[in-house]
């Protein structure tokens, strides 16, 4: 299939990224966008990091330091993580299932072009009288009430990113229900798909909650209700009640279709089918399900019955199950395989031994009476920064660096890739794993100034937080140097990469399918038999 | 396939928007949830009936605690009467607590009850309460204000103390404004 002037009968210039419905195009405004505010989110951790070098109040003051810490937050998560799986889902699940583009290509320029006004909207609170949101991500009452002219800006902008991302899960499920390719069963669709699908249901599901949980903000602000108002008969605990009821099932958002990238990753460099397909479809859907019953896990200490107690910390312990099943199927599918070592595969394996570090000091923060001496300290925070960071970050990175000759249709610099790798996984154990011992010892989050004995911990941090994020820019140059040139990647790109985006041209032309492909072919791969060839042939 | 599209993207919307109404439901949810378990220390008011029922238990006796906070530094001294009492479940008692408005203006203030531990709150009953009243206090006006209540015999036998806290908020801005909904004893 080639790619002819013809094909591409779209405006030129700035008109075209304006107005495209291309499913390619929109995968790469999104990734774009979710490169830039990586950049932005990174200059607060940075901020961040430099104010807690030291003991003290050095660089800035501790109302514009909770800011930092609030907008490196909301950036992170809604501005960095969701649009770059958006754009990943974009750009693939349209060749991956056999299709020409996604369902519902009009919806899917709305989507996009939402974000950069929403986030506009939410950075543009930092300059306004009282300052940006300061009362954390969470945005509990009473305190994010007390924000200055910022508060109905931010609940605006959240309503926005909830509306992009609502549309651009409804668009994901419309498009693998109704575009597959014929022979592509549900059980034969590649794992990011089937990630995806259940995060999109994740997303349709919690973030109108989240929607309807910050208009009650709003209205008890400035209409005189009295949701969280206790004056009123209200109670703030309510709020955390249905935040949290979003931002359990948010969580897995964020990690759900690093597993399918992941799982995409590891049987190519493996040269071997993926371990378990079924078993992964089933821990996934599990996982989802479970992630909407261990919400106030995150509330252990607000006083709730023990009963409620016991059930959250069983519940939240039962999600080890599943993860279980699923790193336990990683690690076979690499068991006694033909296995090399390019970027994509070093970022996947470290995703698998770091994940499962942040996960077991999530069990951790599961046990009911340890998480009082752990709530709200910095073990928290080194827990969440290592399931986010080398988890959600690293699978995104290793997509970059596995499709991206797929779609420049160059390769990119190994001896780069590898020394972006090494690097970023070196810093970000310096700059995390101290975060353990200074939480175990005490240390609260979210705050400017902390007591001595935290000191050396704290630079540690700082110097790995800044070792980090430089490193990153060596990402953006690889990314920037294979667009515009390179050794030209083969259709297949890797030896023994499987799976119907792989049968198109790299580049692959403007509209992927328009003859429906050969499903069955691609999927024998899974079969046994071509793992015997490949173990004869290595 | 355009259509079938359209039709699922149309149940999605649907599934949306029913979930944000169930954000809302989860209030009244929380409500009813916080009833049936006293969570939040939110106790029962009580018919006469319901307290005529009740048998005295003079072999029983339960510290009751009472304790009085000012909201975000309201300028009022709100103090009990007695900080402690000794009391035998299905008795009534009372209490007074003592409020004064220290400033030159006058002020609403509205008081909110709690009582700890949760699982007394189902059992102590306030027949007669200042609670969830919208109370105007003009400058320098000070007020006793009474509380009764009576102890359920059916009071956990673990419980020995039951805290009763009253906050006080000052709602003169929401009542001024008068889109105050908050009256809703």
């Amino acid at each position: 299939m080639s790619t002819t002037a013809a094909d591409e009968h779209h405006p030129s210039g700035i008109m075209r990224w304006v107005t495209t419905t291309n499913h390619k195009d929109i995968g790469t405004l999104y990734l774009w966008f979710s490169f830039i505010m990586f950049f932005i989110g990174g200059i607060m951790a940075l901020i961040i990091r430099t104010e807690l070098f030291q003991p003290g109040i050095q660089f800035v003051d501790p109302q514009f330091f909770n800011s930092m810490t609030t907008m490196h937050a909301i950036i992170m998560i809604f501005g960095v993580v969701m649009p770059a799986f958006t754009g990943l889902a974009n750009w693939l699940i349209p060749m991956m299932i056999g299709g020409t583009d996604m369902a519902l290509p009009r919806m899917n320029n709305w989507s996009f072009w939402i974000l950069p006004f929403a986030f506009t909207m939410m950075l543009s609170t930092l300059f306004m009288d009282g300052g940006g949101p300061a009362g954390g991500w969470t945005l509990y009452p009473p305190l994010s009430l007390q924000t200055g002219d910022a508060l109905p800006f931010v609940i605006f902008s959240i309503h926005f990113m909830g509306m992009s991302s609502i549309m651009g899960a409804i668009n994901v499920v419309a498009t693998i229900l109704n575009m597959r390719a014929p022979g592509m069963t549900l059980m034969k669709m590649p794992l990011f798909v089937w990630t995806w699908l259940i995060t999109a249901y994740l997303l349709i599901a919690v973030m109108p909650v989240l929607a309807g949980g910050v208009t009650m903000l709003l209205t008890d602000k400035f209409f005189g209700t009295s949701f969280f108002n206790a004056a009123g008969g209200g109670d703030p605990v309510l709020f955390q009640h249905i935040f949290w009821f979003f931002g359990h099932p948010e969580v897995y958002i964020l990690i759900l279709p690093s597993f399918g990238v992941v799982s995409s990753i590891i049987p190519t460099f493996a040269r071997k089918p993926l371990f378990g397909y079924s078993s992964m479809v089933y821990a996934t859907a599990s996982i989802a399900f479970l992630s909407f019953i261990v919400w106030a896990h995150h509330m252990f200490t607000v006083g709730m019955p023990l009963a409620g107690e016991l059930f959250f910390m069983f519940a939240t312990m039962l999600i080890a199950v599943p993860t279980g099943v699923k790193v336990f199927n990683w690690i076979c599918t690499m068991w006694r395989g033909a296995m090399t070592f390019e970027t994509p595969m070093l970022f996947s394996i470290a995703f698998i031994i770091l994940f499962t570090i942040g996960g077991f000091s999530g069990l951790m923060l599961a046990i009911t009476p340890a998480d009082f001496q752990y709530h709200d300290t910095y073990f928290v925070v080194a827990h969440f920064h290592y399931v986010l960071v080398p988890g959600s970050i690293f699978a995104i990175i290793a997509a970059v660096y596995y499709w991206l000759p797929k779609w420049t249709g160059h390769m990119y610099s190994e001896f780069w890739g590898k020394t972006h790798f090494w690097l970023s996984t070196i810093f970000v154990n310096v700059t995390f794993f101290p975060m353990h011992f200074v939480g175990l010892a005490g240390m609260p989050r979210r705050i400017p100034d902390y007591a001595l004995q935290f000191s050396d911990y704290n630079q540690i941090a700082t110097i790995g937080a800044f070792g980090f994020g430089f490193s990153q820019l060596i990402f953006l140059g690889l990314v920037i140097a294979t667009i515009r040139g390179g050794a030209t990647a083969t259709d297949r790109v890797w030896e023994d990469a499987h799976g119907l985006e792989w049968t198109l041209s790299s580049p692959p032309p403007y509209h992927s399918f328009t003859t429906p492909p050969n499903v069955e072919d691609e999927w024998n791969w899974f079969t046994r038999e071509h793992y015997e060839t490949v173990k004869t042939r290595s | 396939m355009k259509s079938s599209s359209n039709i699922s993207a149309l149940k999605l919307c649907f599934f949306a928007v029913a979930m944000f109404g169930f954000g809302y439901a989860l209030v009244p949810l929380y409500d009813v949830l916080c009833d049936i378990t006293g969570l939040n220390g939110k106790s029962d008011n009580v018919t006469q009936q319901q307290q005529a029922n009740f048998e005295v238990d003079e072999s029983r006796t339960i510290t009751v605690e009472f304790i009085t906070t000012l909201n975000q530094g309201m300028s009022w001294d709100f103090e009990p009467e007695t900080t402690k009492m000794q009391v035998h479940p299905g008795k009534s008692y009372q209490a007074s607590f003592f409020v004064k408005n220290k400033t030159n203006r006058s002020i609403v203030g509205q008081a909110i009850p709690s009582v700890a531990p949760f699982s007394a709150a189902n059992h102590f009953i306030k027949t007669e309460c200042f609670c969830f009243n919208n109370q105007l206090l003009e400058a320098g006006q000070s007020l006793e204000m009474p509380v009764v209540f009576v102890i359920n015999p059916a009071l956990p036998k673990h419980v020995k103390t039951v805290t009763l806290s009253y906050t006080y908020f000052d709602v003169s801005n929401t009542v001024n404004k008068s889109i105050n909904n908050i009256d809703n004893t």
